[in-house]
């Protein structure tokens, strides 16, 4: 007898006979369609709320307005990658501020660590985009070709009458649409969206855009309308990444199998066996958008949408049994539940070190962001001395070092930055080509600036090694500063 | 359809390999897998006809699209020069000091200047511009030839002392160890090492020295050593010395002199690259 260890579908019972394949096994397995079923319930109304909001932040977002001023884009969250910047309301980013983002990925990644070690893959179940487009996709097909049965008889029948072909076309119709949507509002991320939607209407825009719009909405129509589980079971890395953050503490969907079975149509119940609360209705799996049994236990497929809940307990509630047949548990909660025990309550599943950590990681990474986020100058310079030569003897024995200068200016207008020196008092500095030391530095830009700092023959730092020296630079209409710290060679370094 | 309801549950079906008792779950392949297998194969032979792949005794098949990337490289090139051409023409023809009023024309000669630097003059002068011993230093504020826009241009478009250009900038020190005693030479060249303030070996040397400079060096030198940009007589009063300053030096360079030669990139350069380059070295922070 092997052991059932390799997942829980795989269970049998011992008294089976091992099977004498005799054609030899079939190495590859054709899609088996799946036909979801309606389904009502709390569950199913909270997805498609979820739908509601997601679907509506990804369609609306790049349409919301934010005033910056006149030289900035007002588009509340631009990836302006031709400027390479990013703004997201009141915030902009600037390449060198990537760690922001970098930060934000993090917290995505610790957010979904947190929420699949207390709620297995509720990520995948609610708001997926592959989820939450399937649901719509599949909503369309049943509004076009009808419920479950309905959309069985159309699959199986054979010849394509009028009615078939147009029942079919529609529904492509609109699932092109809504996907060509979908890839048209991607785009309106990038670029000015209400310029961009005219251009694209005029045939103007670049085609970029129009490619990105074409590539989108073909994964779009082919993932939502054709391909839907087979992504979540083949293509998607996440569901085996889960695998690893989930243990028996984990809230998930199960089948109480110690209440259910015997089902009514089982073998032991046609024997005389006493007759378990499943009457093997197939509803949980007549509304399984994964195609699978919930009642096999748990399995690769499953992707935890809780439909089969809704479905299990509207039929429980018609033959008046508790619900809860098919709910969400822990595998903590088999073994008190089997022994007559009640189960855990839920906050004991979720509030425990793993899922306090994670959240604890979480919120460090996001208070440490925050705290960034507002101290971070809206003056900003780098400093790059020139090491080619490392310094120059001048006419007059003079030594002039040379560093090339960054100013950055985050502020919507056009800025004076006037450059100044902290150091050895015998070093000057001057600035190329500018007068007083002060530079303008355009709105929204950075400046490349050469800097020259001289020592006059002599002292300490024209005769030294090495000298330190700071670089200040100040906004001379608000009194902003920043500063770096570098170094003055000398000759004496040769 | 849909998966059938599993009426009791049986034993899953195993591919019929069996190792020492474990048997191999048979976990069929989705069958759309094998075929996009297959379109990949069929995508890969299409593309090593389409595109340069299969390697010859001498070269490669060319692919029947003709792609190639030096062809892309010299596309984008004479994508990029007819780009510039605009700009390159205004570079070309406004007058030379009117470059630096022009932010525009300043980022473009600058950038477009150092590339070529890159190219052409960095074998000699230095990556950096700081030169070498007989190679100036164009950093610093010390110019044989004068450090003016103009300077530098008729310098860069002519060279120096080539004999490729009738235009080059010419002049000749002559050879001294022909002209002076080995004594004037020791005493010049002690007095030179004054000039700049330097303590000479023999100090008395030096004092009999300025005679023969006045006499011999002066006309190029001028009387106090400031040099002359007009011959391209460099200072000797300064802290900056293309050979060398020290005592041995200076006594090579006055008995043998010295032939510094700049080539002219007239031919090899068009007028825009010359002003961009000329632009370039004059803003490295010695230009005058």
């Amino acid at each position: 007898m092997t052991q059932g260890n390799v997942d829980h579908r795989r269970q049998w019972s011992d008294t089976v006979a091992e099977p004498q394949p005799t054609t030899g096994p079939t190495l590859y397995a054709a899609r088996e369609p799946v036909f979801p079923k309606r389904v009502y319930g709390k569950f199913r109304n909270f997805k498609w709320v979820i739908m509601a909001i997601t679907l509506g932040i990804y369609y609306v977002t790049p349409w919301l307005r934010w005033d910056r001023g006149p030289e900035l884009p007002d588009q509340a969250v631009l990836i302006d990658l031709a400027h390479r910047r990013f703004f997201f309301f009141w915030i902009e980013i600037w390449p060198h501020e990537f760690y922001f983002v970098a930060g934000l990925l993090v917290m995505a990644g610790l957010g979904l660590f947190l929420f699949t070690s207390a709620l297995g893959r509720v990520w995948c179940g609610y708001a997926c985009p592959q989820t939450v487009w399937t649901d719509l996709f599949i909503l369309v097909e049943r509004w076009i070709e009808g419920d479950r049965n309905a959309r069985l008889r159309l699959y199986r029948q054979k010849k394509l009458d009028f009615r078939k072909a147009r029942l079919r076309v529609t529904k492509w119709v609109v699932w092109l649409l809504i996907a060509v949507g979908t890839g048209g509002a991607w785009v309106f991320y990038f670029a000015d969206a209400p310029t961009l939607l005219t251009d694209l209407a005029t045939l103007n825009a670049h085609p970029i855009a129009y490619t990105t719009i074409a590539v989108l909405t073909g994964t779009t129509f082919f993932f939502g309308g054709f391909a839907r589980e087979q992504i979540c079971i083949y293509a998607c890395p996440w569901p085996r990444i889960q695998a690893a953050m989930m243990d028996e503490d984990t809230l998930t969907v199960g089948y109480r199998e110690w209440r259910g079975e015997p089902r009514k149509h089982s073998q032991a119940v046609a024997e005389g066996a006493q007759q378990g609360d499943c009457i093997d209705c197939m509803a949980c799996v007549n509304v399984c958008p994964m195609g699978i049994d919930i009642r096999d236990g748990q399995q690769m497929e499953c992707i935890t949408c809780a439909l089969c809940i809704d479905a299990c307990d509207e039929v429980m509630e018609k033959i008046g049994k508790p619900r809860g047949l098919i709910d969400y548990m822990a595998l903590t909660d088999e073994e008190r539940e089997r022994g007559g025990k009640s189960p855990k309550p839920i906050w004991q599943h979720v509030f425990r070190p793993r899922t306090m950590l994670y959240t604890a990681l979480w919120s460090a990474v996001g208070i440490g962001l925050v705290v960034a986020l507002f101290i971070r100058p809206d003056i900003d310079m780098t400093v790059a001395p020139v090491r080619n030569p490392t310094f120059v003897t001048l006419a007059d024995g003079s030594i002039r070092n040379t560093y090339e200068v960054r100013l950055r200016n985050k502020q919507g207008e056009t800025r004076p930055f006037e450059l100044s020196v902290k150091a050895d008092p015998a070093i000057q500095l001057e600035v190329e080509g500018a007068e007083n030391n002060i530079v303008t530095v355009d709105a929204n830009a950075q400046r490349l600036q050469r800097v020259y700092l001289v020592a006059p023959k002599g002292t300490a730092p024209a005769e030294g090694h090495h000298t330190d020296v700071r670089l200040w630079v100040e906004d001379t209409t608000n009194g902003d500063r920043a500063h770096k710290d570098t170094v003055f060679n000398g000759r004496g370094g040769k | 359809m849909a998966r059938l309801p599993k009426q009791e549950r049986q034993e899953p079906e195993t591919t019929g390999h069996e190792w020492d008792g474990i048997r191999e779950y048979n976990n069929p392949l989705p069958r759309w897998w094998l075929w996009v297998f297959y379109a990949t194969i069929v995508w890969a032979i299409w593309y090593s006809i389409a595109y340069p792949a299969w390697p010859l005794i001498q070269g490669a098949t060319e692919g029947y699209k003709g792609w190639s990337t030096r062809e892309n490289v010299a596309e984008a090139i004479a994508q990029a020069e007819a780009a510039n051409a605009t700009i390159n023409d205004r570079l070309a023809s406004v007058e030379l000091t009117a470059i630096s009023e022009d932010p525009e024309l300043t980022a473009y000669a600058t950038s477009a200047g150092a590339a070529v630097f890159k190219t052409w003059c960095a074998q000699c002068h230095g990556s950096g511009a700081a030169g070498a011993k007989g190679y100036p230093n164009l950093l610093d504020n010390d110019w044989l030839w004068g450090g003016t826009m103009e300077d530098i241009h008729l310098t860069v478009t002519h060279g120096v002392r080539n004999e490729d250009d009738p235009d080059a900038r010419y002049s000749e020190m002559p050879v001294f160890g022909d002209i002076l005693e080995e004594q004037e030479i020791v005493q010049v060249a002690n007095y030179v090492m004054t000039l700049s303030g330097n303590t000479p070996p023999d100090a008395e040397a030096a004092a009999a020295g300025e005679t023969v400079f006045l006499d011999n060096c002066a006309v190029c030198h001028m009387d106090d050593g400031s040099g002359d940009v007009f011959q391209g007589a460099p200072a000797l009063n300064d802290a900056i010395w293309l050979y060398g300053g020290d005592y041995g030096t200076i006594v090579e360079t006055v008995t043998n002199s010295r032939y510094g030669v700049m080539p002219s990139w007239q031919a090899r350069l068009s007028e825009a690259e010359i002003r961009a380059v000329a632009s370039y070295v004059h803003q490295l922070g010695g230009g005058e």
